[in-house]
């Protein structure tokens, strides 16, 4: 008897086995593949401080960018300023929207919202950034010409474009933090008397803040890390610009616009990297923002 | 006793469900009324018509009048807001709003405009002595309600629904989720709002409802099937239905 329930039990043994090993060969393969990309990053990134005596300082906080000049300069402060004036205004842009979008979805219209406003809003995130820079290239940028003084490129056509991109984020994580909202807390405040809109920006509000923030933050990622829809429109000159309309540049543009005209291994190639390694840093902080809201929201 | 609320041939549908029939029935002033019958009976549903609150399940249809005060609250002249404000409810699980103990029982009185610091102060502080919550709490009033065990935070949305000032108070089975020494502190705070408020009460508990109500209501399959007080309906019930139900044969 006892002799085989052992033998039954042996099968599930080598399942059992087999499933940790194939789940942990992929934890494996992911954490590999993380670990080599900062390394490569990180190794290619410090080698303009290390071997080519580029200052840190220097290069985050010199305001001339001219690495084929003589002497090179490798001011990388207006990329840098590029990168987090978009990111943040575009995020300032679409996040009262997508909370907007959020409340309509879950609390005014659930049936409508669900069925046409969810699957139209994901729809967003599916265009190509490609196409987004094409129609802030060819609708917003000769719009704020015409109204604006300037060239219509600039912060402000960068930040509009990548807040459309971004919006699908945040909203879908305001609408989950939405929808799993305690009901009780709403029959609470509507038993006390209150109409819909005093609830929602009363009590939905406040206590959903922490999630949308950690939308916000994701969004700020995503948009410090897009390149394509934001070179289109932005103009590309490697200086701080007085104002919103003023061609100006980003780390990712920086990047992808010369890459394929240095040499590697060149001291310019390797001032790239390090503006990689920057945006990688930054979207690592983004990530550490996100984890500590997160901790925060569940208290 | 007065009757405070008159409800008259009262029929209830969620879409094709009809979950109250043809109920008849007064609630005096300044009394206990305690609701009792077997789950889905109707008893919370017909509590939730006395403030509106199934006026948002969609599908819901009524038919029939009920008047608080000799109004009928689901004439179109009165506004859902003032009635819910008139008639202050408590649920099944304590739902305190994340925020500090004295922003919770300021809510009421500030969705209805006051802003006044002292007099702010005032209520917070009389809804708190009401909800016999105050000398626990008094010097605490800037900490999170959610800090708060489990009774303490049905009191206190008890003294929430105080600080609007309402002449009724509905009671969801609002004891059902506590420990029995809290349970016992609320029973008592009941006895005594008894006094200024008329409370009724949804209980699952028939001892609940003999210790505590003044008239007790027996509901089955959304039916009244017998409305007396308290004593005569638990030693000598009219309605067989009704005894073999509190002598605990069904339900």
């Amino acid at each position: 008897m006892a002799q085989s329930k052992q033998h039954e039990s042996k099968p599930h043994l080598v399942e059992e086995w087999v499933g940790k090993v194939y789940t942990a060969l992929c934890i494996l393969f992911l954490v590999v593949t993380i670990f080599s990309m900062v390394y490569f990053v990180a190794s290619k990134g410090l080698t303009t401080f290390f071997k080519d005596k580029v200052n840190v300082i220097d290069l985050l906080t010199g305001i001339k960018w001219n690495p084929g000049g003589d002497p090179p300069l490798f001011g990388a402060l207006p990329f840098i300023f590029g990168s987090f004036s978009t990111s943040i205004l575009a995020a300032v842009i679409a996040a009262p929207l997508a909370f907007c979008a959020a409340v309509f979805m879950i609390e005014i219209a659930p049936k409508f919202g669900r069925k046409y406003l969810q699957p139209v809003i994901e729809l967003l995130a599916g265009i190509p950034s490609v196409v987004y820079g094409f129609v802030g290239l060819s609708v917003i940028v000769p719009l704020f010409r015409d109204i604006f003084p300037g060239q219509g490129i600039g912060i402000a056509a960068g930040a509009l474009v990548l807040s459309v991109m971004i919006l699908p984020t945040i909203t879908t994580i305001a609408t989950d933090a939405l929808a799993s909202l305690p009901s009780g807390l709403k029959e609470g405040s509507y038993a006390l008397g209150s109409t819909r809109w005093q609830t929602i920006y009363r009590i939905v509000l406040p206590t959903m803040l922490p999630a949308l923030m950690t939308g916000v933050v994701l969004g700020i990622a995503r948009a410090f890390g897009e390149a394509l829809a934001v070179q289109m429109v932005i103009g590309n000159a490697p200086h701080i610009p007085g104002s919103l309309f003023e061609s100006t540049s980003t780390l990712t543009s920086a990047i992808t616009l010369s890459m394929g005209n240095t040499v590697m291994g060149s001291t310019h190639n390797n001032a790239l990297w390090s503006l990689a390694l920057i945006l990688m840093t930054m979207t690592f902080v983004f990530v550490f923002i996100v984890r500590w809201l997160e901790r925060r929201s569940k208290i | 006793m007065q009757a405070l609320i008159e409800i008259d041939k009262l029929n209830l549908y969620y879409g094709a469900f009809q979950a109250l029939k043809n109920v008849s029935l007064t609630i005096p002033e300044k009394a206990i009324t305690a609701f009792i019958g077997p789950s889905g009976c109707g008893k919370s549903t017909l509590l939730r018509t006395l403030n509106r609150m199934n006026d948002m399940i969609p599908g819901t249809r009524i038919e029939g009048s009920i008047k608080i005060s000799g109004k009928d609250i689901y004439s179109s002249e009165v506004e859902v807001e003032s009635l819910r404000k008139n008639v202050g409810m408590v649920f099944q699980q304590p739902n305190p709003f994340p925020k500090s103990i004295y922003d919770n029982v300021a809510y009421g009185p500030r969705l209805h405009g006051m802003t006044n610091k002292k007099k702010l102060d005032e209520i917070v502080e009389s809804s708190l002595r009401s909800a016999a919550l105050w000398d626990e709490v008094k010097d605490y009033l800037k900490r999170s309600a959610l800090s708060m065990s489990g009774g303490q935070q049905q009191r206190l949305c008890i003294a929430r629904a105080l600080a609007v000032n309402p002449d009724v108070l509905l009671m969801d089975e609002s004891t059902s989720a506590l420990d029995p020494i809290s349970t016992l502190k609320i029973e008592e705070l009941v006895q005594e709002l008894k006094s200024q408020y008329t409370i009724v009460m949804v209980t699952h508990n028939m001892h609940q409802a003999a210790r505590v109500s003044n008239q007790t209501v027996f509901f089955l399959n959304g039916e009244v099937v017998e409305s007396t007080d308290t004593e005569t309906l638990f030693s000598n019930p009219s309605d067989r239905r009704t005894e073999d139900y509190i002598s605990g044969r069904f339900g």
